[in-house]
Parts: C-alpha cells; sequence; structure tokens
C-alpha cells in the first residue's frame, strides 16, 4: 500500500528532469553516443557536409528575414538585420554593457550560487532523512507550485526595487528544481554501495562526498540546469517589471520610445546569453559528469 | 524501498530502527503536520511582531480575503483568462512539436540540418519575446500565446526526437518483416515508445507554460491572474496579494496533480506505471 505511494513523489522530483527511468539520463548521453557513432562510422559526413548542416538553415532563415524586410514596404518592427547589427554594436559594445549587462548577469549568477547550495544543502539533509521529507514535502510541493513570477510584486512591496529583490526572487524560483532534484539523487543513492560504506566505515563528511553526492550528481546537475534556464527568465522578468537599470529594463525602455533597432539588439543579447551560459553549462556538466557517462557507455557496451 | 526492508542488515541481529522507520514513516499524518506547522508560523509569527504585520499578514486574514474573493465573478475570470492563455498555447506548442518532432525524427538528413539552429534557439529565454509581442499584440491574449508557445514548444519537441531516436531497432524491423506499412509502423512501434518521453515534456511544458501565462500578464498587462496581483500590488492590499499568491499556488497544485494523472492514465501499459501499480 505505502509503495505507491513513495514512489509516486519520486516520479514528480524527476519529472523537473527528464523521465522516471524511461528516458535517457538527460539529453547529453544520446548527444555524446551521436557524435561518438558519427564520428567513427566508415561513410560519416565528411567535414564540408557537416558545415552545411551547421550553416545551411539559419543562412536560409537570416537571407529570407532579410530579403523580407528589406523591402521598402515592410514593417516598422522589423528592421533588416543590418540595423539590427549595427545598433547591437553601438548599444552594447559601449559603458552600457557595465552599467546595464554585468549587473544584470551579477544579479543571475548570485541569485543562481545561492539557490544551488539552498537547494543542495536541503536536499541532502531532506533526502537523507525520511521523517523530515515526509513531514515537509506537501509543503514543499505547494511552495514549488507558485510560479515565481507572481513573487514579484509581493519582493518589490517587501524589499523595494533593488537588487535584493530581484537576486530573492530568483533564488525563490531556482531553487526548488535543484531542491527537489536532489532530493529524488540522495533517496536513490544504491543501497548496495550504502551498505558498503557503511562496512568500510566510511561515514560523515567523507560518506557524504564520495558517495551521497557523487551518486546524486546527475540529478542535482539535472535540477541546475532548469534553475540556469529559470534563473534568466526571472532575472528579466523582475528587471521589466520595475526596475531602474538591467537588461530588462533597458529592453523595455527601447520598445516604449519604439526604438525598434535597439530592442532587437537587446533580445538578440538576451538569446545570446541565454545561449551562452547553457554551453558552459553543458561544458561544466561534461567535466562533472564525465565519470556517469563512461559508465553508461560502457554498460551499453559502446 | 522494498528492498531495503528484505535485506539481512549484515553484521546486525536485529534491523536497526532507522531502517524501518525509512521504509515505512507515517506519510498523511506527518505531512498534515508539516501544513499544519507552516499555517501555525504563518498565523503566530505577524501577532507576535517577529516580522511586520504590515507586510507578512497573519494566514487567517490571507485565507479570508481568498475565500472572500473566491464568491466574486472577477476573481473566476482571472483565473478562465489565466487557464485559457496556458491551455491553447500548450495545445499549440504540442501538437506542433508532435508534428515537427515525428516528421524530422523520421528523416534524419533532414533533421541534420536542422540541430544547429534548434540548438541556438531553445536556450533563447521566452521573456525575450515580450517587447515583440507587445508591438505586434498589445495586451491581446496573442501575446500571451506567442510566450506560451515559445517556451513550451522547445520542451516537448526535445522530448518528442530523443523518443523517436529511441525506437528499439529489433521492433521496426520485426515490424517492417510483418509488412508493416509506414503509417502503420509510426502507430504502432514509434509513437508507443514515444509517449513516455511526450509526457515527460507535457509535464515540463505544463508547468512552465502556466510561469510564462501569468508572467505575460504581469509585464506586458493582459486580463488575468498577473493583471490582478499587478493591480493589487499597486493599491497597496497586501493581503490581496498573498491571497493571489496562494491561488496560484493551489492552481499549479492542481495543474500537476492533473499532469501526473493524464500521465499515469495515459501510460498505464507502460512498466514504469504498471511496475508501481503491482507491488
Amino acid at each position: 500500500m505505502s509503495q505507491p505511494t513513495t514512489v509516486e513523489p519520486g516520479a514528480t522530483g524527476r519529472g523537473d528532469h527528464e523521465g522516471p527511468g524511461r528516458g535517457p539520463e538527460g539529453r547529453a548521453p544520446g548527444r555524446a553516443a551521436r557524435f561518438t557513432a558519427s564520428r567513427r562510422r566508415p561513410g560519416a559526413p565528411g567535414i564540408g557536409l557537416r558545415l552545411l548542416h551547421v550553416l545551411a538553415l539559419p543562412t536560409l532563415i537570416v537571407g529570407v528575414y532579410w530579403a523580407i524586410t528589406a523591402q521598402p514596404g515592410a514593417s516598422f518592427y522589423t528592421p533588416t538585420p543590418a540595423a539590427i547589427a549595427s545598433a547591437f554594436a553601438d548599444l552594447w559594445f559601449s559603458e552600457r554593457f557595465f552599467v546595464d549587462v554585468l549587473p544584470s548577469l551579477g544579479r543571475l549568477l548570485t541569485g543562481f550560487a545561492i539557490a544551488a547550495v539552498i537547494g543542495v544543502g536541503l536536499g541532502v539533509l531532506l533526502g537523507l532523512d525520511a521523517r523530515v521529507r515526509a513531514t515537509i514535502e506537501p509543503v514543499l510541493e505547494f511552495l514549488r507550485a507558485i510560479p515565481p513570477p507572481v513573487l514579484v510584486p509581493l519582493m518589490i512591496m517587501l524589499a523595494g526595487i533593488d537588487d535584493s529583490m530581484k537576486i530573492m526572487v530568483i533564488v525563490f524560483g531556482c531553487v526548488w528544481p535543484i531542491l527537489l532534484n536532489t532530493v529524488e539523487g540522495v533517496r536513490a543513492v544504491d543501497p548496495v554501495l550504502s551498505d558498503t560504506a557503511r562496512c568500510y566505515g566510511i561515514s560523515g563528511v567523507t560518506r557524504l562526498r564520495v558517495l551521497v553526492l557523487r551518486s546524486a550528481s546527475p540529478q542535482i546537475m539535472a535540477g541546475l540546469r532548469l534553475a540556469l534556464a529559470l534563473a534568466i527568465i526571472l532575472m528579466v522578468i523582475s528587471e521589466m517589471f520595475a526596475s531602474s537599470s538591467g537588461l530588462g529594463f533597458a529592453i523595455v525602455q527601447f520598445q516604449r520610445t519604439f526604438a525598434i533597432p535597439e530592442m532587437w539588439a537587446g533580445m538578440v543579447l538576451l538569446g545570446v546569453i541565454g545561449f551562452l551560459l547553457s554551453s558552459l553549462f553543458e561544458l561544466v556538466e561534461g567535466r562533472v559528469l564525465g565519470w556517469y557517462r563512461g559508465l553508461r557507455a560502457a554498460n551499453r557496451g559502446e | 524501498m522494498t528492498a531495503t526492508l528484505q535485506r539481512p542488515q549484515p553484521g546486525r541481529f536485529a534491523p536497526r530502527r532507522p531502517v524501518l522507520s525509512r521504509s515505512a514513516p507515517n506519510r498523511p499524518l506527518l505531512g498534515s503536520l508539516g501544513i499544519i506547522g507552516l499555517l501555525a508560523l504563518w498565523e503566530i509569527a505577524p501577532r507576535l511582531g517577529a516580522v511586520p504585520e504590515r507586510y507578512f499578514p497573519p494566514v487567517s486574514e490571507v485565507l479570508t480575503t481568498l475565500a472572500q474573493r473566491a464568491t466574486t465573478a472577477p476573481f473566476w475570470e482571472a483565473i478562465g483568462h489565466t487557464l485559457y492563455g496556458w491551455a491553447l498555447g500548450l495545445a499549440i506548442a504540442l501538437a506542433a512539436a508532435i508534428l515537427i518532432g515525428f516528421a524530422l525524427g523520421a528523416t534524419p538528413r533532414l533533421r541534420a540540418f536542422t540541430t544547429s539552429t534548434v540548438d541556438f534557439l531553445r536556450p533563447i529565454p521566452s521573456v525575450a519575446l515580450i517587447p515583440l509581442a507587445v508591438l505586434m499584440y498589445g495586451t491581446d491574449i496573442r501575446s500571451t500565446l506567442l510566450l506560451v508557445v515559445y517556451a513550451c514548444f522547445w520542451l516537448i519537441y526535445i522530448q518528442v526526437l530523443y523518443g523517436v531516436a529511441d525506437v528499439d531497432p529489433v521492433a521496426e524491423q520485426t515490424a517492417r518483416s510483418y509488412g508493416l506499412g509506414r503509417l502503420a509502423r509510426i502507430r504502432y512501434v514509434v509513437w508507443p515508445t514515444t509517449l513516455p518521453y511526450l509526457m515527460t515534456g507535457l509535464r515540463l511544458a505544463a508547468a512552465v507554460g502556466l510561469i510564462l501565462s501569468i508572467t505575460a500578464q504581469l509585464i506586458i498587462g493582459s486580463p488575468g491572474i498577473g493583471a490582478q496581483i499587478t493591480n493589487a500590488q499597486q493599491g497597496g492590499a497586501v493581503a490581496l496579494v498573498y491571497a493571489w499568491i496562494v491561488a496560484t499556488g493551489i492552481l499549479g497544485v492542481v495543474i500537476n496533480i492533473g499532469v501526473r494523472a493524464l500521465e499515469r492514465r495515459v501510460l498505464r501499459w507502460h512498466t514504469s506505471v504498471r511496475g508501481e501499480v503491482a507491488v
């Protein structure tokens, strides 16, 4: 009887991830496999074809967009790529980068870091103790279900519109995926490994470091990845809603003053930041989870 | 969990207590205790002056406000607006992701051309589109839809791609040798393989879609819960802001439970769900 109820939240926590044991753990193993496969196959596509794969569609899209917007009757709201590029260079390669972009990034990373520390710390505590977990799980389920943007108005009342408000919003939004994934990861520590560690007298901090955090790390990383995407969204929202500086504020300002190419330049910069941060995260994840990928690949017999 | 129970504890004659309690804590009881504890704390702390009552109204006041509002039509209208944007956006994203995901997943040659574009577009935060949505659609529902669809589409699409790629080659070849046509293979081989992935994507997208639906109302000001919260905040009605936050929390929980129930129903044939029920 108790079994379905104990498994059910398991599915929930990992629901923030990719799928309860059905899907591949995260997307990267699949991708890694694809890459190695294409490298090893005798008839693998040459460098030229691969370049074509990467560049063809983006070129086509930009080309078509350019052709449409360059016509005399084109909409005022869609400037040509050339106009956007020049606005981009003028705007962000100036002191605005230090006034608007860097503080935004600082808040983003601060909030994300705080959320990571709280999420992993609390997650380990909850994951290790079933009683505490059972007590506070319904409360967490509720808090997690609150869409974080609704807290922006509240935080403004509590903390004003300064940095601490934005950081609080980011922390509150990001902490849930990290927390829940950590709980699941810690809970799912292989009991054989756990007993082995106990037999060898491994306990305390060492046990935490070499057993618990290590075996939970794939899940923790999955939670962190989701949280990072959320952090960017929340950073922008908190700045758009009420602020006097920052990237989100700047973009809204451009939109209200109908500085259309500048607005597009801001949107492009946001896209670039999102892309760079997620690439960076993938790099870090690859290093942290290298052992795990290797293990999985070995298990699959590759 | 059961494995922990059955396994003999090396070097111990009696099972240690923590192992037992880890296997079977009284979850409903402890869970209610947790909720009651939170409510009590929320009620007592402002009353004792531990936190400023002006900014943290006690829970009784918040819930009374919520109950009062829940009898008025604008309350349900706002929720209706939010849910409408959420559901429609999610449906569009789902349909598009299934169509494009199956089409591209089935033709690896075409897919190779789209990978770079997808990898670039996917991490773009959907809120970056807010200014564009405002310019093109104003406070219309289409602004909300644009954000919700953009955010949800990638989540589901990526899952569909993995699902389609996960088809068991033996099953595929078996289906071929039994003479199943392309459509029949999609129906009986590819679709069931993809479905668990699809449901995972849907579950993630349902939560994110609600976030963006409310975000659009907060920032763009289209009617719905977000706009109501903005009004309450600007009017200084602190208890009302809390009441709305509680309401969105409840809405989120209901959506989570609904999607999970749907998932269990759709996948009841799947081992991951069957296994749970069988034990």
